[in-house]
């Protein structure tokens, strides 16, 4: 009993990571008024980024830095979409989206023999070693580097939206951009910042899955992950700490997912596969409320429209 | 006019052409320190574009702006605020979740280290402010909760905050009562006092005569010249803005009420929120008068109107229309029982700006047979039912009825929802804001016609937080005040002093 | 170039640039990585419209993404993100599957009923998304994103399922071929349908070799009955209305609720459609296992923006769409270069369609640049009274470019 308990205590945690960085840059970027649906491909292209790295550098710290670059780069071009060209936020995103899975199959398919996934490669650390309690109870709770960095960075983004000047003008930005611009807060630049920032938060979680909880690139590696992070941006009603705790549920019903797929529960492992993406419904018809949105979210902000 | 210190502000021969459009053509402004100086001239004339220049948000295409005599070239509003400019905007700039404070310091933050917020610095440096300026504003309010007026101070204490010498106030008294105007004349003579200098943007004779010094008139993005206050008179004032002598009353016979249309009972309304915005209110309306509800934004008008055409619930209360019950139906049942609304946001809730002319012009109707049978639209009888409209409303440009809504001046969009609606013959018309945002020759129109209908025999009920056309257009004026109509009067017998009281809240004490 | 200028401010001119630029990306992205473009695109090109049959195919593969299409340009055009047609699509092919596997009835019944099965599975769950918005303000997107997912699942628990699983496959049992919707199945194989073929031989080529079905004709129809519906009937009125503005078309009568429900049932009934015409018209004739998302809610995204969300524009594009889908199988054949390519080129290509002020800005740029040296021009001239020869060169520059903008403009 213990034993499982604690297998799933270590399992939500590892599989919240990716979510919690994907969330992170929701909150970035909706707070400050765009809207990114491209969360998604965003996070694919950091997991494509992170693999490759990984194995050509044999270096994962490298990896991960690099998958953050290339998220935030993807993030430039809905950057460009939505905040230079008023363009629709949503198909903008899509586009992301259609586009990230394209340029990761084909850069892997170039680098590995027309392969659809990459070798295994060098994964980021645990927290005590590699081989820390193998074989005990305790074995689930040698975390992966990137559970303990997705919480700090939680922790970075709240300090940052609620205790500085930058998140007080992020906050502005989203809720009434006019009113920014009249005190002299630059609205486009705050905004480019703000995707650019979610970009590379979606690259890091697209590498925490391919650089930590899986050690390779694969086409499904990320399914679904960016909108699940989407949705937890809405249920945790658009704070960092609310959208962690919205991440650790989704990650508990994949872990649920594993759990009872591995044992001689009776229930067939297609319909297990379906819970996560069932539970983020059944939890948004309980606790949405759009009340809590940004005002301007999805907004694009056009000079002198006030 | 030189160029000399003695002027705070001097804007010279200011041309801004947008697309094709000349907003402003070789336009002068010449503020003398420490005065109240109003910029008068209707919607669209091009004052807010003049002081949007200003205050660095556009620049000017040609021409040269001169602070205390010495040129200046303003950036943007970065550069405005260094210069010692602020400005309060019509429509307020304010984050409605933050607090007083947090918007006060926005973008100009106290911060104790690198970036991090000093918040209990930053609450004293506002209250400092707020008791040298005798203001009453609690500075850990959240805007969402506080009065408009007092978010109107929130607003100059912002400027006040960053060190502005010359303040330019877009439209002040429009969401005020007449006592808060009156505050706010006052607050105005005590900065000027104080050595600042107010240039005051407004559409309204009566603010200019009572606050300011001089006045600058413009009209369709020409300069008129600047007059003495104290030697003009409103009607000279008038012709100057708009161009020609206009009749500031409306000419109406007396009302020859019949029957009850309209009966309101005990009705009661919660907003979104939860809070109770419309408590136990109780209203009639007969055929041939209109019934004018004076009152503050924000007192339950909002929530009347939703209810009446069940757009929100009523939690208790009936509203019936010829006797029949409507109240918690839907929209199409209210429709169908011969009750229409003009709606205070014609873009939000009357028009649908992406649709042509024709199709905004049968949006409620486009079911009837008369468009089409069966299932089917019939698009030429629209088009000749909307022709129709144009030409007897005079909606412009003539011959637009292909043309998407969103290419008609406010106006024209104003006047192509009064008669869509009038053309429903109703037995009941509401008008919520009727003129929001018109010209005086518009305004002359929707009067007009809201007084012919009346003359027809529909029960009108027009609520309008202007004050004056409620008084002007009404034959019974009712006072509304926290969801009650706390007064009725008749046309005639009563001043706007007693009227601006009850809205206050007074009536009730 | 005022020709040009005016033409870039019509909608379809931002459709044209944005297919040149994803054409423009890809050629980069394969000389980039070592592939010649030119030979490239030349075996895309043969890869799509080479043979008769590869034409027929383009025609199969582009009739699922039409109608994916049209649903998305319906829901769009009333204001609504339908990015769930993949899953829709799922549950089309899912139950008309179902009922093709368990139902034996002649075709004229077969068909129908089998056809009906899968609409109704794609408008059932397009209906659930739209009641789940108007309900509980939930966005559409990221319902459909879920369903997406759920469906994919459902697809392979009914595939294991021991009821509809084929033995030794990764497929389902196969429908009973009274539902197939191929063009005369029987008779091009009989003897005197043989006979007759021979004597034209781009058509045998394309019956026998090819599952050609009567699915584009119908998906064609549809396209053009979807726009009729949006454009010229009064419930169209209501559901563009409810799109374009909700509160306005509330204030006027009309139910905003229902409407939703009412877009999202007729979009995920097209999509339940496109499903049931694969199933019945293409082999294997039922659901197989499937690892991903087999991309047809995500085509009909970009076939709808690339027609501008017109639905009867939706039949051009799904053809292109089918043809650079089908051809970029060629590409990867030929000249080795991974065919994902074609989804760069895709992406690409919607991104820029949504870009809505691309073209507009391009026109104002070159006006602006025209009125710029005209009034260059003007400077020029005014100098060159002074005699400075340098400056006389400039504006005699200056009037070649002026009389070849006039050539241009007659």
């Amino acid at each position: 009993m213990l034993t499982n308990l604690l297998l799933l205590i270590g399992i939500t945690l590892m599989y919240s990571t990716p979510l919690v960085f994907g969330a992170l840059g929701g909150v970035i970027s909706e707070r400050s008024g765009v809207t990114n649906i491209g969360i998604e491909g965003m996070m694919v292209i950091g997991a494509i980024a992170g693999a490759a790295t990984s194995y050509f550098t044999n270096n994962p710290w490298i990896a991960f830095l690099v998958a953050g670059l290339s998220g935030g780069l993807v993030a430039l071009l809905h950057a460009v979409a939505s905040v230079s060209f008023a363009a629709d936020q949503t198909v903008s995103g899509v586009a992301i989206n259609l586009l990230a899975p394209g340029i990761a199959l084909f850069v892997c398919r170039r680098l590995f023999d027309g392969a659809a996934m990459t070798p295994i490669v060098a994964k980021l650390p645990k927290i005590f070693g590699e081989s820390a309690f193998a074989g005990t109870a305790y074995a689930g709770l040698n975390l992966n580097i990137t559970t303990v960095l997705a919480l700090v960075a939680t922790l970075a983004v709240w300090f940052v939206l609620y205790k500085t000047k930058w998140g007080l003008r992020v906050r502005a930005v989203g809720e009434h951009p006019a009113a920014a611009d009249t005190l002299g807060i630059n609205v486009y630049k705050t905004r480019y910042i703000c995707v650019i920032l979610s970009g590379v938060f979606a690259g890091f979680g697209g590498a925490s899955m391919t650089i930590a909880i899986i050690s390779q690139f694969t086409q499904t590696a990320i399914s679904g992950h960016g909108f699940i992070a989407l949705a937890a941006v809405i249920f945790g009603k658009w704070t960092p700490q609310g959208a962690y705790g919205a991440c650790l549920l989704f990650g508990c019903t994949q872990a649920l997912t594993i759990l009872l797929g591995g044992g001689s529960f009776p229930v067939p492992s297609t319909i297990l596969a379906m819970l996560p993406y069932a539970m983020t419904i059944i939890v948004l018809i309980l606790f949405v409320g759009r009340s809590a949105a940004p005002k301007a979210d999805g907004v694009p902000y056009i000079k002198g429209s006030r | 006019m030189d160029v000399s210190p003695e002027y705070a502000v001097q804007m010279h021969d200011i041309t801004k052409v947008f697309g094709s459009f000349t907003a402003l053509d070789a336009v002068n402004l010449d503020v003398k320190k420490q005065t109240v100086h109003a910029i008068l001239g209707e919607n669209g004339a091009g004052k807010s574009t003049l002081m949007n220049i200003l205050y660095g948000l556009y620049h000017a295409d040609e021409g040269d702006i001169y602070l205390n005599g010495e040129k200046v070239s303003i950036g943007g509003p970065n550069d405005a605020i260094s210069y010692g400019i602020g400005m309060v905007h019509q429509h307020f700039m304010l984050v409605e979740n933050f607090t007083v404070t947090e918007n006060i310091i926005l973008g100009d933050e106290v911060c104790s280290a690198a970036g991090v917020l000093d918040m209990k610095k930053a609450r004293e440096d506002v209250l400092r402010i707020v008791e040298e300026f005798g203001f009453e504003v609690d500075p850990d309010a959240k805007i969402e909760d506080i009065t408009v007026g007092m978010q109107q101070r929130v607003e100059i204490l912002k400027a006040l905050y960053r060190g502005a010498d010359i303040l330019i106030l877009d439209e002040p008294s429009a969401v005020l009562t007449p006592q808060e105007i009156e505050k706010l004349v006052e607050i105005m003579h005590d900065l000027v006092s104080k050595g600042k200098t107010i240039i005051i943007i407004t559409h309204k004779l009566k603010e200019i005569m009572s606050s300011a010094d001089e006045c600058s008139i413009i009209r369709r993005g020409q300069y008129m010249g600047t007059v003495d206050v104290s030697q003009t008179s409103e009607a000279e004032l008038a012709s100057k803005m708009v161009g020609r002598n206009v009749n500031l009353t409306v000419e109406k016979t007396r009302a020859e009420p019949e029957g009850v249309m309209l009966e309101i009972k005990d009705l009661t309304v919660t907003d979104e929120r939860g809070i109770e915005q419309v408590k136990g209110l109780n209203l009639e309306v007969r055929s041939g008068e209109i019934v004018g509800i004076a009152g503050i934004d924000g007192n339950g008008q909002k929530e009347l109107v939703d209810a009446i055409m069940s757009l929100c619930k009523a939690d208790a209360g009936t509203i019936k229309v010829g006797g029949q019950e409507i109240q918690n139906t839907s929209p199409r049942n209210v429709l169908d029982h011969s009750l229409v609304t003009i709606p205070s946001d014609r873009q939000k809730w009357g028009l649908v700006l992406p649709f042509s002319v024709a199709e905004n012009s049968v949006l409620e109707r486009h079911g009837e047979e008369l468009f089409g049978p069966g299932i089917m639209l019939d698009y030429d009888k629209i088009r000749s039912h909307t022709s129709k409209l144009i030409k007897r409303y005079d909606i412009r440009p003539s011959g637009c009825e292909d043309e998407r809504m969103s290419g008609l001046s406010g106006g024209n969009q104003q006047k192509a929802i009064i008669a869509r609606q009038v053309s429903y013959v109703p037995d009941v018309l509401i008008a919520f804001q009727p003129t929001r945002g018109l010209d005086v020759g518009a305004i002359e129109f929707v009067h007009k016609t809201l007084i012919a209908q009346r003359d027809r025999g529909a029960a009108i009920l027009l609520i309008s937080f202007e004050l004056d056309e409620v008084m002007d257009v009404s034959d019974t004026i009712a006072v509304i005040y926290h969801g009650q109509i706390v007064g009725s009067f008749e046309q005639g017998s009563v001043t706007e002093d007693e009227l601006g009281l009850l809205m206050a809240g007074g009536g009730a004490a | 170039m005022k020709a040009v200028t005016s033409f870039l401010r019509k909608p379809i001119a931002s459709a044209i640039v944005a297919i040149a630029i994803g054409f423009a990306v890809a050629a980069v992205v394969l000389a980039a990585a070592g592939y010649d473009p030119a030979a490239s695109f030349a075996a895309l090109f043969s890869g799509a419209l080479g043979k008769p049959k590869y034409i027929a195919n383009v025609f199969i593969k582009a009739t699922p993404i039409l109608l994916t299409g049209v649903a998305v340009a319906f829901a769009f055009q009333t204001g609504l993100f339908n990015i769930g047609a993949e899953g829709q699509y799922i549950l089309g092919t899912i139950l008309s599957s179902i009922v093709g596997i368990m139902v034996d009835l002649p075709p004229i019944i077969e068909i129908p009923l089998v056809v009906l099965s899968g609409v109704l599975g794609g408008a059932l769950l397009g209906a659930f998304i739209g009641f789940l918005k108007a309900k509980f303000g939930i966005h559409e997107v990221i319902t459909s994103i879920m369903t997406n997912w759920i469906m994919l699942y459902l697809c392979n628990f009914v595939v294991g399922s021991n009821t509809f699983h084929k033995p030794n496959s990764t497929s389902a049992l196969p429908i009973n071929p009274s539902a197939y919707t191929m063009i005369l199945p029987n008779w091009k194989k009989s003897p005197e349908g043989m006979a007759a073929l021979d004597n034209i031989p781009w058509l045998k080529e394309v019956l026998l070799k090819t599952d050609l079905n009567m699915g584009f004709i119908v998906a064609a129809i549809v396209a053009v009955l979807a726009g009729i519906l949006l454009a010229r009937t009064k419930l169209g009125f209501k559901l563009r209305a409810v799109g374009h503005n909700k509160d306005a078309a509330h204030f006027s009568g009309i139910n905003v609720d229902r409407s939703i429900i009412t877009c999202m049932l007729i979009s995920g009934a097209i999509c339940g459609l496109a499903g049931a015409l694969n199933i019945t018209g293409i082999s294997p004739h039922t659901i197989t296992l499937l690892a991903a998302q087999e991309g047809y809610g995500f085509n009909g995204l970009s076939v709808a923006f690339i027609a501008g969300c017109s639905t009867v524009g939706c039949i051009p594009s799904s053809l292109l769409f089918a043809g650079l889908l089908y051809g970029g199988m060629t590409v990867q054949q030929v000249m080795g270069a991974p065919s994902d390519i074609i989804n760069i080129m895709i992406g690409t290509i919607v991104f820029f369609t949504a870009l809505p002020g691309i073209t507009p800005i391009l026109a104002n740029w070159i006006d602006k640049r025209r009125a710029s040296k005209a009034d260059a021009l003007l400077a020029a001239e005014a100098a060159s009274a002074t005699g400075d020869t340098p400056r006389e060169q400039a504006a005699e520059d200056l009037v070649t470019d002026a009389s070849n903008n006039v050539e241009q403009e007659a």
